[in-house]
């Protein structure tokens, strides 16, 4: 059977992640009560894993790391249509960096059984770092081709992919299993079926902790993590900014003069 | 050199043969920081028949450049230019290893990290030494600076994007070292590359441009971000966003500004729907005159612009575009 794997991330509500900052006396983050959302860019890996898994059939596990709220997302990649939803959550993973986090995940996919091919979201909104994709691919052993805008399926080994590249796209041919992080030209996220909501309450989210995994804790979280934060600070502003008041109309009929005076015209 | 700090590396991409700018930038910086650790810096330079343009990475600093020229290095190829560098790196145990935030850079980067077992930040907008000669490696988050050390594994890697260091002086030419790499001819057993395709950008380009509009969620929907669009228009401006209209499908990818993205430095700017996150702002550090239109009085953007505008911008464009046509009109 094809199974496919999809790696989702639990990430702050990109539309209220600014409430989440730095303290400039304590340096440390304030702790802004910001909801868990998942991953924008990981709804079009599921959504990907979905058309593919109705083309050629098979099943489709959907992995998140992440503190025990992150299991909401995961009930929503079942909703959606994923066959599991497992969670890797363990103080022991915690504080990790790119490299122990993709690490982490290959473990998880391991532990999964052999994925044919493993799906997931080209960057996530909050670290911005798009590198587990490539990251894990390493622990794996299996391809990599990130930034795919199209995934030409098939039942052979051997795939077609297009990714993006400065200024166009490659095409290429990716033998499986492999991972393809992915980009949002890719498709559109369905959204959620009242009866796959139902479908979902009925199904368990699998967590598997430190002990689970089996792996030495030197290896995951902070410990595993070959990057560290050694400082924290306020960035300041050397702008001076003037507010400019007054109705809507007399506020761009000032903004235009702003603009005339600096010779934008 | 014989000490025992390994040399600081740049991976210089090109295009067509040709070094990208940003791999001059960070060849440029590297030159300092290898000074800096009394080192030496190479620049790793692989592509089809590029000898002739390998002087440039000399001029631009480098002691060294390790070439690799074969037929299948023309184009970035995953498999293979990761093997060249990771056996060369495993040779040579580099202190500091530098690329560029390109599409290549950022799937060649990590591939490279995780082989060699060793960190590496995402798009720095500063890289300095600290006091125990670690790469100190900066990133904005969280409406501040993060600083990232990678304390015991070497190298230190980072990926920077193009325009957040200047470009160096390479009119004078330089003399280095050039150590040609032996190419083989495997093949690559997993990816196969078939075409790579061109694609002319729409509208203003942004790394030129006069004026910039950005806008970001405060559009709200695409009708929204259609105001912004057309604000763009009325003005000659490029369109620039930050990264929620990405997510949310209303502008391509090629409009982010900021640290994952581009970085401009027009004549004005105008940010409107945005907060203000520093991950967008520090992509337009060199703007000259910057103006903010925001709902929210207390969004941070309004600590880091000029002029600023509290109002609704689905509310406030519409009449700001009626009053730039009726001042064309007035002066026309």
């Amino acid at each position: 059977m094809f199974k496919i794997v999809v790696l989702v991330k639990a990430v702050p509500d990109p539309k209220r992640a600014s409430e989440i900052k730095i303290d400039p006396r304590t340096k440390t983050l304030t702790r802004a009560d910001v909801p868990l959302v998942m991953n924008q860019l990981d709804k079009h890996a599921m959504e990907s894993a979905l058309a593919l898994k109705s083309r050629v059939g098979g099943e489709i596990t959907a992995i998140s790391m992440g503190p025990p709220p992150a299991a909401a997302i995961l009930k929503e990649c079942l909703a959606m249509g994923a066959d599991h939803g497992v969670l890797l959550s363990d103080r022991a993973f915690g504080g990790a960096d790119a490299y122990a986090t993709a690490y982490t995940l290959a473990k998880g996919i391991e532990k999964v059984g052999s994925a044919d091919l493993v799906l997931c979201g080209m960057a996530s909104s909050d670290g911005s770092t798009e590198w587990v994709g490539s990251e894990l691919s390493v622990f794996l052993d299996l391809p990599v081709v990130t930034g795919v805008k199209e995934i030409i399926g098939s039942s052979e080994p051997w795939w077609q992919v297009k990714a993006h590249i400065d200024n166009g796209y490659r095409e290429l041919k990716v033998k499986l299993p492999a991972v393809l992080a992915v980009t949002r030209e890719l498709n559109t996220p369905r959204n959620i079926s009242f009866s796959g909501i139902i479908k979902a309450r009925k199904k368990e989210i699998t967590v598997w902790d430190f002990d689970a995994l089996g792996v030495p804790e030197s290896s995951l979280g902070l410990a595993g993590s070959p990057t560290i934060i050694s400082d924290l600070r306020v960035s300041e502003s050397k702008r001076e900014v003037e507010m400019i008041e007054g109705t809507r109309e007399e506020k761009a009929e000032m903004l235009v003069q702003k603009f005339a005076d600096a010779g934008t015209f | 050199m014989g000490g025992s700090t390994g040399p600081v590396w740049v991976f210089a991409e090109q295009s067509d043969g040709s070094v990208l700018p940003v791999s001059l930038e960070l060849t440029g910086q590297a030159r300092k920081l290898a000074d800096e650790l009394g080192t030496s810096l190479e620049v790793i330079f692989l592509g089809d028949a590029v000898r002739e343009n390998t002087q440039i990475l000399f001029n631009a600093g480098a002691d060294k450049v390790y070439l690799g020229e074969h037929p299948d290095l023309k184009f970035y190829q995953s498999e293979r230019y990761m093997q060249i560098i990771v056996k060369l790196a495993q040779e040579h145990q580099p202190e500091i290893f530098l690329l560029g935030s390109t599409a290549t850079g950022k799937e060649l980067a990590p591939l490279v990290a995780a082989k060699l077992k060793t960190g590496l930040t995402a798009h720095c907008i500063d890289l300095t030494l600290d006091q125990e000669k670690r790469l100190e490696q900066i990133i904005p988050a969280y409406g501040g600076l993060i600083s990232i050390v990678c304390p015991e594994k070497r190298p230190q890697m980072a990926t920077i994007a193009k325009g957040v260091f200047l470009k160096p002086d390479t009119s004078e030419p330089k003399q280095g070292e050039l150590v040609l790499l032996e190419i083989g001819n495997e093949q690559d057993q997993r990816i196969e590359l078939l075409n790579v395709v061109y694609e002319e950008t729409e509208g203003v380009p942004l790394e030129s441009a006069a004026v910039v509009v950005a806008g970001g969620a405060g559009a709200k929907d695409l009708e929204g971000w259609q105001q912004i669009v057309d604000l763009a228009d009325e003005m000659g401006a490029a369109l620039g966003s930050t990264r929620p209209p990405v997510d949310e499908g209303w502008v391509e990818l090629d409009r982010m500004i900021g640290q994952s993205g581009k970085m401009v430095a027009p004549e004005l700017y105008i940010g409107v729907g945005l907060s203000g996150e520093l991950q967008h702002m520090v992509g337009i550090t060199g703007a000259k005159l910057m103006v903010a239109v925001n709902s929210e009085p207390k969004a941070p953007v309004f600590e880091q612009v000029d002029y600023g505008i509290v109002d609704d911008c689905r509310e406030f464009l519409p009449v700001l575009i009626e009053n730039i046509k009726a001042y064309k009109a007035d002066k026309a």
